[in-house]
C-alpha cells in the first residue's frame, strides 16, 4: 500500500513533465520524480523496529535497516542537485534570450526569427 | 497590458537588483550573518570530519560549507564573498577534490584492487583519528561538493544581471 | 507508521498543488515544502544521513529556483490546457498505475527488507574498514565507484554551467 503512494507521486511527476509547458514547472516535476525514486528506494530497505545503520557497542546487526539503498540515494542526491542546477541555468539562459519561461512562446519566436538568425550566423 | 509598465519599472530599476548583488542586505542581516557564518562553516567541517563515526559524511558536510558561503553571497553581495574565496580558487578546489579522490583510490591499488581502502586493518576501532582511507575520502568529497555548489551558485548569480541589462 | 502515510499523502498533495498553481513563486515554495516532508520521512525511516543531506540540498535548490523565478517579469503561468494531450496522458498514467500493482506484488513486503547483499556488508564492515557508520563504509569503500561517478557527474554539471554562462552570444546583443 505504501509503495502505491510512491507510484502515485512518480506518476504526478510524469504528468508534469508531459503536460506542462513552463520551464520552471518542468524543473519542479523533475524534482518530484527524484523525490519519488528516493523515497521508494529507502522504503524498500526499511525494517520494523529497525535502527539507524551506525555500529555501536550495544547494537546487533540484526536490527539495522538496510544501508545499501541509503548509500545509493545519498550518492544520487548530489547528482540530482547538479542536474537541477544545470536545468535552472538553461532556463535562465533561455530567459535571457527570449524573455519568457513559456516553451510554446519560445518555439513561436524561434520560428518567426529563423531567417534573421540565419543572417546573423 | 499589465505586463508592460511592470517591465519598464523593472528595466529602469534593474539597478536595484544589481545593487543587491553588489552591496547586500540591511545592517541587521549583515550582523547576524557575520556572527553565524563562521559557526556554520566550522560545523560543516565537523560533520565532514566525523563522517565515519556519526551520521553525516562528506556530502552533507560539503553541502553545509557551500550553504555558509552561499549565505555570505546573499547577505554581503557577490564581491564580498569572492574576496573570501575567489572564483579561480573555488574551481581549483573542485578539481582538487576529484583529483584527491582518484589519487587516494590509486594508492589503495596495492592490494590488487583499485579504489579500495588503503591501510585496511591498521585503524583503531571507533576512534576519530583512525588511519584509513575513508576520512581522507570524506575530506576529498567535502572539498569537491562544497566548492562545486559554490561555483554553480556564483555562475547562476552572475547570469542574472545580464538579463536585466540587455 | 501512520506518520509515514501522513507525510507521503502531504507530499502528494504538495506535488499536485505545485504543478497546478498559477503563480510560479508559490510553486517553488511548495516544492520546498515537499522536500522538507521528504526529509522528515527519511528521519522516520531511520536514515539520518539522508535527512541531513536532503535538508541542505533542498535549501540550496529553493534558493537557486527563487533567484531564477523572482527576476522574471512573467511570473504567472498562462497556459491553455490542451484537452487531447491531457486525456491521453491521464489514460496512460492510469494504465501505468494499474500495471504497478504487478510490480508491487514482486517487491519485498514493507518492513521486511531483502538483505541478501547488505547482510555481508553489515557483518563485515566494522572489521574490514574500521568505520562505525555503515552508510559511509558502503558509500566510500564497497561501492566507491558509484561515488566516483557521482562526483564526476557533479563536476560535469559545474563545467556545463560554466560553459552556459560564458560570453554572450551575438544574437541577444543585437536585440
Amino acid at each position: 500500500m505504501i509503495y502505491f503512494l510512491c507510484f502515485i507521486l512518480f506518476s504526478i511527476g510524469i504528468y508534469g513533465v508531459l503536460v506542462k509547458r513552463n520551464i520552471i514547472k518542468l524543473i519542479i516535476s523533475t524534482m518530484i520524480l527524484n523525490y519519488a525514486v528516493y523515497i521508494l528506494l529507502v522504503l524498500m530497505g526499511f525494517r520494523w523496529q529497525g535502527q539507524a545503520p551506525v555500529f555501536a557497542a550495544d547494537q546487533g546487526i540484526g536490527f539495522m535497516v538496510d544501508p545499501l539503498p541509503q548509500s545509493m540515494v545519498m550518492v544520487s542526491m548530489i547528482v540530482g542537485l547538479a542536474v537541477t542546477a544545470l536545468l535552472v541555468a538553461v532556463a535562465m539562459r533561455l530567459y535571457q534570450e527570449f524573455k519568457t519561461f513559456d516553451l510554446k512562446a519560445i518555439i513561436k519566436t524561434k520560428i518567426k526569427n529563423k531567417p534573421e538568425t540565419d543572417d546573423n550566423a | 497590458m499589465k505586463n508592460k509598465p511592470n517591465q519598464q519599472i523593472k528595466s529602469k530599476t534593474g539597478i536595484i537588483d544589481n545593487d543587491q548583488a553588489e552591496q547586500g542586505m540591511s545592517i541587521i542581516v549583515k550582523t547576524v550573518t557575520r556572527l553565524t557564518v563562521g559557526v556554520l562553516f566550522v560545523y560543516g567541517i565537523n560533520v565532514a570530519l566525523h563522517g565515519h563515526i556519526i551520521p553525516g559524511g562528506g556530502f552533507a558536510g560539503g553541502a553545509i560549507i557551500a550553504l555558509s558561503l552561499l549565505n555570505l553571497v546573499l547577505a554581503f553581495g557577490k564581491d564580498a564573498a569572492l574576496e573570501k574565496l575567489s572564483q579561480t580558487w573555488a574551481i581549483i578546489f573542485t578539481t582538487l577534490g576529484l583529483l584527491l579522490f582518484m589519487v587516494i583510490g590509486l594508492f589503495g591499488s596495492g592490494n590488487n584492487s583499485i579504489l579500495e581502502s588503503l591501510f585496511q586493518d591498521k585503524g583503531e576501532l571507533l576512534s576519530l583519528l583512525m588511519i584509513g582511507s575513508i576520512p581522507l575520502l570524506n575530506i576529498a568529497v567535502c572539498l569537491q561538493v562544497g566548492a562545486g555548489i559554490f561555483v554553480i551558485f556564483i555562475y547562476l548569480v552572475s547570469l542574472k544581471p545580464e538579463a536585466d541589462k540587455s | 507508521m501512520i506518520e509515514l502515510y501522513i507525510l507521503l499523502i502531504l507530499m502528494i498533495i504538495g506535488a499536485v498543488l505545485a504543478l497546478e498553481i498559477k503563480d510560479l513563486l508559490s510553486a517553488v515554495i511548495i516544492t520546498g515544502a515537499v522536500g522538507l516532508c521528504l526529509s522528515a520521512a527519511f528521519l522516520l525511516l531511520k536514515a539520518p544521513d539522508l535527512a541531513m543531506t536532503q535538508l541542505i540540498a533542498e535549501i540550496v535548490l529553493v534558493i537557486i529556483l527563487v533567484r531564477a523565478t523572482i527576476s522574471s517579469d512573467s511570473r504567472v503561468e498562462q497556459s491553455k490546457r490542451n484537452h487531447g494531450t491531457f486525456v491521453c496522458v491521464l489514460i496512460s498514467l492510469s494504465l501505468f498505475l494499474g500495471a504497478s500493482g504487478y510490480v508491487i506484488a514482486k517487491l519485498p513486503i514493507f518492513g521486511k527488507p531483502l538483505m541478501r547483499i547488505s547482510r555481508t556488508y553489515l557483518s563485515e564492515a566494522l572489521f574490514q574498514t574500521t568505520v562505525s557508520n555503515a552508510v559511509a563504509a558502503i558509500t566510500l569503500d564497497y561501492r566507491i565507484f558509484d561515488t566516483f561517478v557521482a562526483l564526476v557527474a557533479l563536476f560535469t554539471g559545474v563545467i556545463a554551467i560554466m560553459a552556459l554562462s560564458g560570453p554572450k552570444s551575438n544574437n541577444s546583443n543585437k536585440k
